[in-house]
């Protein structure tokens, strides 16, 4: 029902993402989703990756600090209205929603979201009952980037 | 035309300074050595008695005080007179560990309201004037000192305390203040605050007394202009009474020395030894008329030179320079003592590694202190606000132990310079000294 999201630690500087970027491309590395929240003077790197265990080893060794976390993530049909009906199943479960975000992947007419919320266990059950969700986890998402 | 608050004192010969100083230390110290049984015990230590110091030649021989000393005798080991003969306790900022506490008899506030009076005066201060006190008022001794010092000129006293600049400037103007007392950077951002509002042709100031924190010639030149007055600066530590210690004339070449009252030495911080005249060294006090709080020879830590060459205002009282460092680790920051091993306690305290960088700045004229510290695993998180209420819990706690605000800044791992495998803790950018 999860899959594995990587948080990093970035100082808020010109080349900094820069920096990182090359460590990944350096591992081959691929990326499947990526977001930053920021504040004045750092950034928290939210990455989702082809080889999260890889990734982490890679990145601590370069001496980043990251955490793994699992999150939910659904496919979702891409087409306008289609957040609505899973977020207020959500919302009406009492399950508050920490920060989400999206991503595509090579399937046509699909759209994903992770999501991070207080409650994960309830939010996977409603996730399960919404219509037109179908949850994810680790290797349901290799499949969508063909991978074996 | 210079004038004084005690002509006959100010200007007396070096010779009858001396002969002062002479009959004032010798009982002293044997009041001293009698009733304070914790700087007896250091002259034993040192195998001095009191009979050993006959006048200020033997002054070498005595044992220095630190604020080590201060703190192992908190709070009342180093009194000179019981609590009963007391009327009145002032503190430094700072914690309970590093926290000084000096008493006082009526005596000793008459004496140290004449040091401040002296400093208004030299600065042009009349019974005709305005005289507007925003040091603050309460355990600090900036409000309270210049406070006495202004109702003893005469002066009409305004006791404003620190803070609430738009009452401040409003009472300016509607009062005719004509001497402010403050921190030379509450000073600044006065003067800022006032030629902004176009308020410069309002007020009637025609001089500033600021003392509690380094400045530079330049802040001076600044406040000069912005306010149209003379800037003069005041010296004082706690331990020794408060700001009067030492006072600018209109000379302005060093601090004047209250010597009737506080003897100076210069000495080498590393050995202790009394340095010829005209060295750069620390500056040691011993207080010889106080009798609440009686020191004897008490290390600053100020970093400074004495000039005791005869100054053209007419005052004969030697004249130090202003402070040019420190030779022990302390930062003064918006006029609070700040020891990096305080901020060092917090953030040990809040589980954070001890890497950590200390950077002061001065940006328009305010001191800005900044902690930087490295992230951990522990600390981190993918969530935003756990982390930022964890950055937010150590603002809060720095705060409680300093007194003063500090920008917390989280930064990579091993980004913090180390050099010769040491990290460079603090980063005063200010070039006060």
């Amino acid at each position: 029902m999860t899959i594995n999201q990587i948080s990093v630690f970035l100082e808020n500087r010109p080349g900094q993402l820069a920096e990182f970027t090359k460590l990944l491309e350096e591992n081959q590395i691929d990326m499947r989703a990526m977001t930053i929240a920021e504040s004045q003077d750092f950034g928290i790197l939210r990455l989702v990756v082809d080889d999260p265990y890889k990734t982490v080893s890679v990145v601590k060794e370069a001496g980043y600090i990251c955490a793994v976390t699992p999150v939910l993530a659904v496919e979702i049909p891409d087409k306008p209205g289609s957040l609505v009906g899973m977020l207020a199943k959500l919302g009406e479960g009492g399950v508050n929603l920490e920060y989400t975000y999206a991503f595509t992947a090579r399937k046509k007419d699909a759209a994903y979201m992770a999501l991070r919320v207080n409650d994960p266990e309830k939010a996977a059950k409603l996730l399960s009952e919404a219509a037109e969700a179908r949850p994810l986890c680790q290797e349901d998402l290799g499949a969508l980037f063909g991978e074996a | 035309m210079e004038r004084y608050f005690h002509p006959e004192i100010e200007c007396a010969s070096r010779e009858q300074i001396r002969a002062w100083q002479n009959e004032r230390l010798v009982p002293q110290v044997r009041h001293v050595y009698e009733n304070v049984p914790y700087y007896r015990h250091l002259m034993e230590e040192k195998g001095v008695t009191p009979d050993d110091v006959r006048s200020v030649d033997d002054l070498y021989k005595l044992p220095f005080l630190t604020k080590e000393d201060l703190r192992i005798a908190y709070p009342y080991g180093l009194m000179g007179r019981p609590l009963s003969d007391c009327v009145r306790i002032q503190s430094t900022s700072g914690t309970t560990g590093r926290r000084v506490v000096a008493f006082y008899t009526q005596h000793d506030l008459d004496l140290w309201e004449d040091c401040c009076a002296r400093a208004i005066v030299a600065a042009g201060g009349t019974k005709d004037d305005v005289c507007h006190v925003c040091y603050g008022y309460g355990l600090f001794t900036g409000g309270p000192g210049l406070n006495g010092g202004s109702h003893k000129v005469g002066c009409l006293t305004l006791p404003m305390s620190s803070g609430n600049t738009d009452r401040q400037i409003q009472f300016m103007c509607d009062l005719g203040s004509t001497i402010l007392c403050c921190t030379p950077s509450y000073a600044a951002y006065l003067a800022e605050s006032i030629c902004e509002r176009g308020l410069r042709d309002q007020i009637k100031l025609k001089a500033g007394i600021f003392g509690a924190e380094a400045w530079t010639e330049e802040m001076r030149q600044d406040i000069q202009n912005k306010l149209g007055i003379k800037a003069y600066d005041i010296y004082g530590l706690t331990e020794i009474s408060g700001p009067g210690v030492s006072f600018e004339c209109s000379d302005q070449h060093g601090m004047h020395i209250n010597e009737d009252h506080f003897i100076p030495e210069i000495i080498d911080p590393k050995t202790g030894e009394v340095l010829p005249e005209g060295s750069v060294g620390e500056l040691v006090f011993t207080c010889i008329t106080k009798e609440a709080f009686p020191l004897l020879r008490y290390r600053t830590r100020d970093i400074c030179v004495l000039n005791y060459e005869k100054c053209p205002c007419g005052r004969t009282h030697v004249r130090m320079s202003k402070p040019m460092g420190r030779s022990d680790d302390m930062l003064i920051i918006r006029g609070v003592n700040v020891f990096p091993s305080q901020i060092e306690t917090v953030l040990l305290n809040k589980g954070y590694p001890a890497n950590y960088q200390i950077v002061v700045s001065r940006e328009n004229n305010s001191d800005k202190l900044e902690v930087q510290v490295e992230m951990t695993p522990e600390m981190f998180s993918d969530n935003l606000s756990q982390v930022a209420s964890r950055e937010k819990e150590l603002v809060d706690a720095l705060k409680s132990m300093l007194g003063i605000h500090a920008i917390v800044k989280l930064v990579a791992p091993k980004t913090i310079a180390r050099s010769e495998g040491k990290a460079v803790r603090v980063i005063d950018k200010r070039n006060l000294y």
